[in-house]
């Protein structure tokens, strides 16, 4: 008993302790100064109706699952899956090559990624530009494409990672089979690989959406905007609760996306038990 | 006849669209991860460095004058390295009994609770929680104190860490510890002297692994720590290029790649000793 407790004690005071606080401050109209800060009051649902109607609030909702869905479930478990089918037995020194690009994109600090995209788009003297001959602001005018794109490329390598694991445990005798008997690629994928790593596909996603949505590397980027078209719900809870120590309102918030998170989170552990059933 | 040969003939053709469409893709992909990436190998060793990549004025001047005299950038780095060691050694020192005592007790339900855990802890480190941990840590009064990041860092890196380091527990022979128990050692004396040295590989996993996770984190430390003095290299580089004025170049291209190499230094070590076993891994 004795050896569990330090790790239970630190796991229940800085992880379970502030998820559940989280939801009695959103409650409150707790402050971190003045008198709200000595006694907060009880205020009912009244943060989460102010959230739940604030057109900001939909304006992030909005633009975090156009994030999610377009650069987690379409571009890095399509790009991981196209890459590990690709290369699956590609016998060349330049597999190494690429799979190692790819794992780097996603390893370094995200600091540096992050100047490294803005050095990348940059309007006047950026490479993006300077090899197609043009001077396009990518930052401004299309802030929300730049970042799913940015986002694809920092974490496609965990999509192929797993995603190879997955198809090297197919045992080969399956597509060599399917083959002989006349089936395209298109059929294996669908009719044989597909169905076989399904697990593996929906762990991937399941990781990656809960990644993807909780990322605070666009800040970085783009800081939320221009006019709040990169504005994510990570970004948003750290502008409402961070910049005016509106703790209660903030509070709410974070609720917010813990309850979606968990939504999601149940969502992927239903389907997956559906398939064990 | 005809017939087949024309099948033959439709097959080379569709073998040999399959091959260009791979090779384009793969040209595709290199230069898609490769571009964005060329500044940061490039521009640390230009004389005059600029945003996009050219032939570089080949120089080390950038590190020797600019990189190395200038006090944040290196204290930063000092700090990084202080956080990372600081939280590896908590979470190794808290997470390995934690780990042996669940491994070798039978109780019901243990496998969910660590499930449940680790699935927690994947949610609520970073963003979804920035509000109740910063007031948390406020409300201990250690804001702007390691003290502070690295205990908010720790707990939410433990559930993974058990996970892992319960995972080569669990593949030990305990018949070693039944003969140490019957000498007559005591618990800790049996975890110290029979079982670390068994796990001894999951130890440096797990220490790499929570040293990278550190190295890397922006967000705590950016909301937990306010003096400049006592930020770590990441929340220093973000500075770097929002600050008013013109960014530096040199000194952000030479602090970049300072930064990086060592990541990518203890990603290799972890994958060439160890591979791709524990997924999820090495992010979070």
């Amino acid at each position: 008993m004795a050896f569990v407790t330090p790790a239970f004690v630190l796991i229940g005071i800085f992880l379970i302790f502030p998820a559940l606080w989280t939801i009695y401050l959103g409650l409150t109209n707790y402050r971190l100064t003045g008198l709200e800060a000595a006694q907060p009051q009880f205020v009912g649902l009244d943060n989460y109706v102010e959230v739940l109607t604030d057109p900001r609030f939909h304006n992030s909702l909005w633009v975090t699952v156009i994030f999610v869905i377009g650069s987690a479930i379409f571009g890095q478990a399509v790009l991981g899956f196209l890459l590990a089918w690709a290369m699956r037995d590609w016998q060349s020194r330049m597999r190494r090559v690429v799979e190692s690009l790819v794992i780097v994109a996603w390893i370094i600090p995200s600091s540096v990624v992050a100047f490294l995209w803005i050095a990348f788009l940059d309007g006047r003297s950026g490479t993006l530009n300077a090899m197609i001959g043009s001077e396009v602001e990518w930052l401004i005018s299309q802030p929300l494409l730049s970042i799913i794109v940015f986002n694809i490329w920092r974490g496609a390598a965990f999509s192929m990672l797993l995603f190879g694991a997955a198809l090297s445990s197919l045992p080969p005798s399956y597509l060599e089979t399917s083959r002989l008997a006349g089936a395209s690629t298109w059929q294996q994928l669908r009719d044989i690989v597909l169905p076989s790593i399904r697990g593996h596909i929906l762990t991937t996603l399941l990781l990656i959406s809960l990644w993807t949505f909780n990322d605070f590397t666009p800040y970085l980027i783009t800081g939320g905007g221009p006019r709040n078209m990169t504005e994510l719900l990570p970004i948003y809870v750290f502008r409402e609760a961070l910049g005016t120590f509106q703790f209660g309102y903030g509070s709410a918030i974070s609720t917010i996306l813990l309850a979606i998170n968990l939504a999601v989170a149940l969502v992927y552990l239903r389907l997956l038990r559906d398939r064990a059933a | 006849m005809a017939e087949s040969g024309h099948r033959v003939g439709a097959r080379s053709v569709r073998t040999f669209i399959g091959r260009l469409a791979f090779y384009l893709f793969i040209v595709f992909v290199t230069a898609y991860f490769f571009l964005p990436m060329l500044w940061l190998v490039v521009a640390p060793f230009d004389a005059v460095p600029t945003l996009d990549v050219r032939v570089p004025e080949l120089t080390l001047d950038n590190f020797t004058d600019v990189l190395f005299r200038n006090p944040h950038a290196l204290r930063s780095l000092g700090n990084s390295v202080l956080l990372a060691v600081t939280t590896m050694l908590l979470v190794v020192a808290v997470a390995t009994p934690a780990a042996y005592a669940l491994s070798r007790v039978h109780i019901p339900g243990r496998d969910l609770l660590l499930y449940i855990l680790l699935l927690f802890s994947s949610v609520v480190t970073g963003t979804a929680a920035m509000v109740p941990l910063f007031a948390l840590i406020f409300n201990l009064g250690l804001i702007d104190t390691y003290v502070g990041v690295v205990l908010v860092l720790a707990g939410g890196l433990l559930p993974a860490a058990i996970f892992i380091l319960k995972d080569f527990t669990d593949s030990t022979p305990t018949s070693y510890e039944e003969s140490a128990r019957v000498f007559g050692a005591n618990s800790f004396q049996i975890l110290r002297d029979t079982v670390l040295p068994l796990i001894r590989p999951g130890l440096a996993v797990i220490a790499v692994w929570v040293m990278v996770n550190v190295w890397s984190n922006f967000l705590m430390p950016f909301i937990l720590l306010r003096s400049q003095d006592l930020s770590p290299a990441a929340v220093v580089m973000y500075t770097f290029y929002t600050e008013a004025g013109q960014p530096n170049l040199r000194l952000l291209a030479t602090f970049s790649l300072l930064y990086s190499v060592p990541v990518v230094v203890m990603y290799l070590f972890v994958n060439r000793r160890y591979g791709f076993r524990f997924y999820g891994g090495i992010k979070r």
